[in-house]
């Protein structure tokens, strides 16, 4: 009885200790660039992409059946990095480089219906039913999802203001 | 150069033939009369912006705070003359890109009305804390350039029992002769704020370091500091940057400052020798920081030399009293290595600027850029030990994150390396839009974060709120088939 007991254990523990062991050393990764591009992209999953969401746009262009300028909120700097870490050539048509832009409400035609709030995928939206509505800076990722549903028209992208702080020099030209 | 250095051969920096400080640094001290109109910016320093504390319309007296410190690193804003208010708002930066930052515009009346003069008080008898104190309200921050608050920057040497303060004397770019003018005009101001700032950091010795390209300087510090035993003047070799802190503190202490780190955790604490006298004035006789020498110099000024300037005095009127013998090719606030480009002359001085250059296209010719030879000259002139080449190199295939690993950020934008490069490469052109662009990068994956957060929460909210409608209308379903389960009960019993 005893041996029975003490020879299971055994096998119990050296088998379990060896699966644990192996799992460790020859884990099989998720697809890490896969993960890796889905870090990089927004995030917030507004679907602007005609995709279903970061992940599969991530997945769409890791499997190349979409190009690296895929996501409109991200602009032409997340296509670059993405470029960047495909390794890949960049094409940027049908992309002007607009810089990051946030959502305005234009008030005097905004009339509160509240649609536009219900479509942003990071409430970057305040206001309430019948009142006009703002678009909080910080929050607003640019995709543009909210100007689709607005039914007069009040909801415009604009550049993000550059301040003092942000403001960059261009990169200068070498010889060519 | 030192015996060390001379054996190991060290030798950053670059030497230029002509720099250009004379005549305009022998010419005597002018005080600028009053303009019309100063504009005095809220944010003059590093840090958060100051607060005003006026309204449009108030008359204000010379010396009267007009705007309060906001937060441990800030600096108050002071009245430069007597005036009214005519605007607080927006006005253009004395900054390359031309863009508006908040200032305080005072109409002046020209009577230079003075808040009543306090009376002049013995520092040494103040407790370190209240020197500090005083320091603060004076607004005073460090005048070489960086512009960092002074009072916090004393602070912190205390906590750290910095031994050692080093004051820079240095003044290496070319063209500038603020720090040299008030070391020859006023030596013993700069000695006896050298003297409170030792007593309000706890320091037991202060070494004056002085470029000896400036002879005079030298003479009337050293006479200055004679009584003074723990006040050393050294001449330091003329060599630029001698001027930035790193530099000077290895100079003249021996001790390199880590990668990354500050001077203060070598146990030096670096001042300049103009916020010095700036401190001078401000605990002796509590004049707050409200006006400071200015060079004014370059192939197209009149009358180059060294102006007494009141803060916020736009650059226009500052022209018109040196005059211009012909229309500038370029204007620069601070010196020509690491100045900044002026958008136009309709921008105040602030704090930190420390010369006005008004360049003739002549002394602005750049030949244009042809490829690297691979010299190695730039990796030999850089005084922070980086290879620019290899930089430049990564920067413009796009791989900002290899120049980041290259350590791009201790570059100081010296621009020796661009000084020296027989390629003309821009290369501190390069590295000063490759670290605005790794800043970029940076906050936009924060930005990206805070995003991802607010998307998740959005979807937590409605996948609860979805919980809650279903469990709502189950409730209800319930109730009801209790109900219908209860009326049909009773109608059983009833039949
Ligand atoms: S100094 Fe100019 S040419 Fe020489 S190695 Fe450096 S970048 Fe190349
Ligand atoms: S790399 Fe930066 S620190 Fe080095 S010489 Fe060039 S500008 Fe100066």
């Amino acid at each position: 009885m005893l041996a029975a007991i003490l020879s299971l254990t055994a096998l119990g523990l050296t088998l379990g200790l060896g699966l644990g062991y192996t799992a460790r050393v020859f884990a099989v990764e998720g697809n890490s660039l896969v993960s890796e591009l889905a870090d990089m992209m927004p995030g917030t999953n507004c679907g602007q992409c005609g995709l279903a969401g970061c992940g599969a746009a991530a997945e769409a262009v890791a499997g190349g059946t979409v190009p690296a300028t895929v996501c409109p909120g991200g602009g032409v700097a997340l296509a670059q990095a993405i470029a960047a870490k495909l390794g890949i050539t960049l094409s940027l048509e049908g992309m002007e480089d607009k810089g990051p832009m946030v959502a305005e409400v234009a008030e005097d035609i905004c009339i509160g219906c509240g649609k536009c709030m219900k479509h942003c995928a990071t409430d970057a939206i305040v206001g309430a039913a019948k009142q006009i509505h703002g678009v909080l800076h910080e929050a607003c990722t640019g995709c543009g999802g909210c100007m689709e549903d607005c039914p007069t028209g009040a909801i415009v992208l604009r550049p993000l203001p550059v301040t003092l702080r942000d403001w960059n020099w261009t990169k200068p030209a070498l010889a060519a | 150069m030192g015996l060390l250095e001379l054996l190991n051969g060290a030798r950053w920096g670059v030497h230029p033939h002509d720099d250009h400080k004379r005549p305009a640094a022998d010419v005597p001290l002018r005080v600028m009369p009053l303009p019309k109109r100063l504009c005095v910016p809220l944010l003059q320093h590093v840090g958060a912006p100051a607060k005003p504390c006026v309204a449009v319309g108030e008359r204000v007296l010379r010396g009267e705070l007009i705007a309060r410190a906001q937060g441990n690193v800030s600096a108050p804003v002071h009245a430069p003359s007597s005036g009214i208010v005519t605007a607080i708002g927006e006005v253009t930066a004395p900054h390359p890109s031309g863009l508006p930052f908040a200032a305080i515009t005072i109409e002046l009346d020209g009577k230079d009305e003075g808040l009543p003069t306090a009376e002049s008080v013995d520092p040494f008898g103040l407790e370190p804390a209240e020197v500090s104190q005083r320091i603060a309200d004076a607004g005073i921050v460090g005048l070489g350039g960086a512009t960092f608050p002074s009072a916090p920057k004393a602070q912190l040497g205390r906590k750290l029992a910095v031994q050692t303060l080093v004051i820079n004397g240095g003044e290496c770019e070319p063209y500038l002769s603020s720090d040299d003018s008030i070391m020859r005009e006023r030596a013993g101001e700069v000695i006896d704020g050298v003297r409170i700032l030792m007593h309000a950091t706890g320091a037991a010795e202060a070494l004056v370091g002085i470029e000896d390209n400036k002879p005079e300087a030298i003479v009337a510090m050293r006479k200055a500091a004679e009584p003074f035993a723990a006040i050393k003047v050294r001449p330091v070799p003329a060599r630029y940057p001698m001027g930035s802190d790193r530099q000077l503190v290895q100079v003249l202490t021996g001790k390199e400052v880590p990668s990354g780190a500050r001077t203060a955790s070598i146990g030096v604490l670096v001042n300049n020798v103009s916020t010095c006298a700036a401190i001078h004035r401000a605990v002796r006789t509590g004049e707050p920081l409200y006006r400071r020498i200015v060079t004014v110099n370059g192939g197209a000024v009149a009358q180059p030399g060294n102006v007494f300037v009141p803060i916020g005095t736009l650059i226009e009127d500052l022209l018109a009293f040196v005059g211009l013998k012909e229309t500038p090719a370029r204007l620069v606030m601070g010196g020509p290595m690491m100045g900044a480009a002026l958008p136009h002359a309709q921008v105040p001085t602030v704090k930190g600027c420390g010369g006005i250059l008004a360049l003739t296209a002549a002394e602005i010719t750049v030949a244009d850029p042809s490829p690297c030879i691979r010299c190695g000259s730039c990796v030999k002139a850089c005084p922070m030990g980086l290879v620019p080449l290899e930089m430049v190199a990564r920067i413009h295939a796009g791989d900002y994150e290899g120049a980041d690993k290259l350590a791009i950020d201790d570059c100081l934008a010296c621009g020796c390396c661009a000084y020296v490069c027989p390629s003309h490469i821009p290369l501190v052109q390069s590295f000063s839009h490759a670290k605005g662009e790794i800043w970029k990068r940076a906050q936009q994956k924060k930005r990206n974060e805070f995003t991802k957060g607010l998307a998740q929460a959005r979807t937590e909210r409605l996948e609860r709120e979805a919980r809650e409608r279903a469990e709502a209308a189950a409730k209800r379903k319930a109730a009801r088939a209790a109900q219908t389960a209860a009326a049909t009960g009773s109608q059983e019993t009833s039949a």
